[in-house]
């Protein structure tokens, strides 16, 4: 019963929010664009020259570019492995019938909600600092030889942290999914005979192929751009050891000022991006018409 | 017919479920413990955990030597004045979608969507340099905007999810009964919405609160919330774990109790709506 009245105004409703996002998402890709193209240094202003399409040359070419592109992908990589893998059978594991299991619930789901500034300091000061950190304390109680997590292996101490930031949203979501798996299909199974283990390949796994890719896809989204976490810890170093491609465009372009080389990365992270979102704007598409 | 759970089975169940909870629970826990010691006893090797002497003054310390209230408050209106602003602006808009939908609609939804992929870091160039120019840079209403816009695609999303389930029927009867649009929107959706709107503020409140791209970026000072605040604890010149500990559970605090309210509609809220 749409009349020409409420077609109106639903189309009055709707276009500040539409013009706003727009502009959002056009004005700053276009400067983006735009300064990718000159040479622009905010340590010597005034001399901007269009160089076309050096600066993607030299961002492209640097060495540190594929150091961090590395580091992001095995950053996005490692927290997507452990964030699947451990949040699988955690998730399993609380579909059980559990004692207090919305206690526990509130336990698995915290550390999402704690700023990444602090989740990182914590993890750096009081559990991973080599003499005082309580891992160590662990360490030599079993008579192994504390670990210098941020000079020996920084960037899988950061790996560490991001991922138990993120194993509570995985586990959150698969939970979700595990309990609206119809139990009488499960019953079914096991009342043929099925193994614990044949139901879970067979019957659990297919069902959790969706939130699984749900959780990869958004998970991916976040990773690609994880940078309080390292800010706070390591800086990127040692030397690039922890750079990722978010911190590389960061300290090209507010340590360095180097803004035309700092733009060009910048569309290279956004073509990164997108690739990614193109497959879950699929997925969720596809939801929206069921 | 639920299935018999066996005695055995739920012993180990729960003890499994405990143990793994507590595991993951652990950092947060020995932070909380952590701002109750001295600075010596936060350092001590082998650690104490409950048998120490138990004080609070790192609290008193933290807000006499850095003014924590400054930047909670700062937190408090970034949070909550770019979560206001875009309710705002996501109501009317996740109205009408939901309720005049047109054969465009679920483009402009996924096109909203896709917004929010843009990484923050491929702009942050513009956006600094544009700061910058109009002096926005360490303002609170800078950072106000920009966490508003970033996070209008999930408030539309989740309004419009929820607004999605109100029935039809009642808002037709309504329409028969002679209710206008206006009288239509205070009386008979309102009411009904009200859960989905909480929940979506909550969830934002949450995300802008915790933000911690944009804040370190483009606040020091004066406009700098607890995220880059606790940042400032970073720097390597002396330990202060006590007194990190004591900022940064205060920091947490609020935010983990709403958390735990919002946590039934987080799933939804954070994957838009594809896994319920």
């Amino acid at each position: 019963m749409a009349t020409r009245q409420t077609q109106f105004l639903a189309r009055s409703l709707l276009t500040p929010a539409v013009g706003l996002l727009f502009v959002w998402m056009i004005v700053p890709l276009a400067l983006t664009i735009y300064f990718s193209t000159l040479h622009y240094s905010l340590l010597d202003p005034g001399s901007e020259a269009f160089v076309g399409l050096e600066n993607f040359r030299y961002f492209l070419t640097d060495p540190a570019f594929l150091a961090s592109l590395q580091n992001t992908l095995v950053l996005v990589g490692s927290v997507l492995a452990l964030t699947i893998l451990l949040g699988i059978p955690l998730a399993l594991l609380m579909d059980q019938p559990v004692i207090g299991r919305n206690f526990v619930r509130l336990m698995v789901i915290a550390p999402f909600f704690v700023m990444p500034t602090v989740s990182a300091l914590v993890w750096k000061n009081l559990l991973m600092h080599p003499v005082s950190g309580l891992f160590a304390w662990l360490a030599k109680l079993v008579g192994a030889t504390p670990i210098d997590w941020f000079n020996d292996v920084p960037l899988f101490a950061v790996i560490l942290i991001v991922a138990w930031q993120w194993l509570p949203f995985a586990t959150l979501i698969l939970l979700t999914a595990l309990q609206s798996l119809d139990e009488e299909q499960k019953e079914a199974a096991e009342m043929d005979g099925a193994s614990a283990v044949s139901t879970f390949i067979y019957i659990t796994l297919p069902h959790l192929a969706r939130p699984i890719t749900v959780v990869i896809l958004i998970e991916t989204i976040f990773l690609l751009t994880v940078f309080a976490e390292i800010f706070v810890t390591t800086g990127g170093g040692p030397g690039l050891q922890t750079t990722n491609i978010a911190f590389l465009i960061y300290s090209q372009a507010l340590i360095q000022f180097d803004v035309g080389s700092a733009s060009a990365g910048g569309l290279v992270a956004v073509v990164i991006a997108n690739i990614v979102a193109f497959f879950l704007v699929r997925i969720v598409g596809r939801n929206l018409e069921a | 017919m639920a299935r018999m759970a066996t005695t055995q089975r739920v012993v180990i169940s729960t003890i499994g479920a405990w143990f793994f909870g507590f595991l993951i629970f652990f950092p947060i826990l020995w932070m909380v413990l952590a701002s109750f010691k001295t600075e010596l006893e936060a350092f001590a090797i082998p650690p104490s955990f409950l048998f120490f002497h138990w004080t609070t003054e790192n609290y008193a310390t933290v807000q006499e030597r850095s003014d924590y209230f400054h930047h909670a408050m700062n937190s408090i209106i970034i949070a909550g004045g770019s979560t206001l602003i875009a309710l705002l602006i996501a109501i009317p808009a996740a109205w009408s979608m939901a309720f005049s939908p047109t054969k465009r609609t679920k483009d402009i939804l996924l096109w909203m969507l896709s917004t929010k992929m843009m990484p923050p870091v491929g702009v942050l160039v513009p956006i600094y340099l544009i700061f910058k120019t109009f002096g926005l840079l360490d303002s609170r209403i800078g950072l106000v905007f920009i966490l508003c816009l970033g996070n209008l695609p999930i408030v539309i999303w989740m309004l419009f999810t929820y607004f999605k389930e109100i029935p039809r029927d009642i808002l037709e009867a309504a329409r028969m009964d002679g209710a206008t649009i206006g009288r239509e929107l205070i009386y008979v959706l309102t009411p009904m919405a009200i859960p989905g709107l909480a929940s979506t503020m909550l969830l934002n409140l949450i995300l802008a609160w915790n933000e911690a791209f944009w804040t370190l970026n483009l606040t020091t000072s004066n406009a700098a919330p607890l995220t880059t605040f606790i940042a400032s604890y970073s720097s390597p010149e002396g330990l202060f774990w006590a007194k990190l500990s004591a900022a940064s559970t205060l920091a947490i605090a609020p935010i983990l109790v709403l958390g735990w309210f919002s946590q039934k509609q987080l799933v939804r809220g954070l994957t838009f709506g594809a896994v319920k």
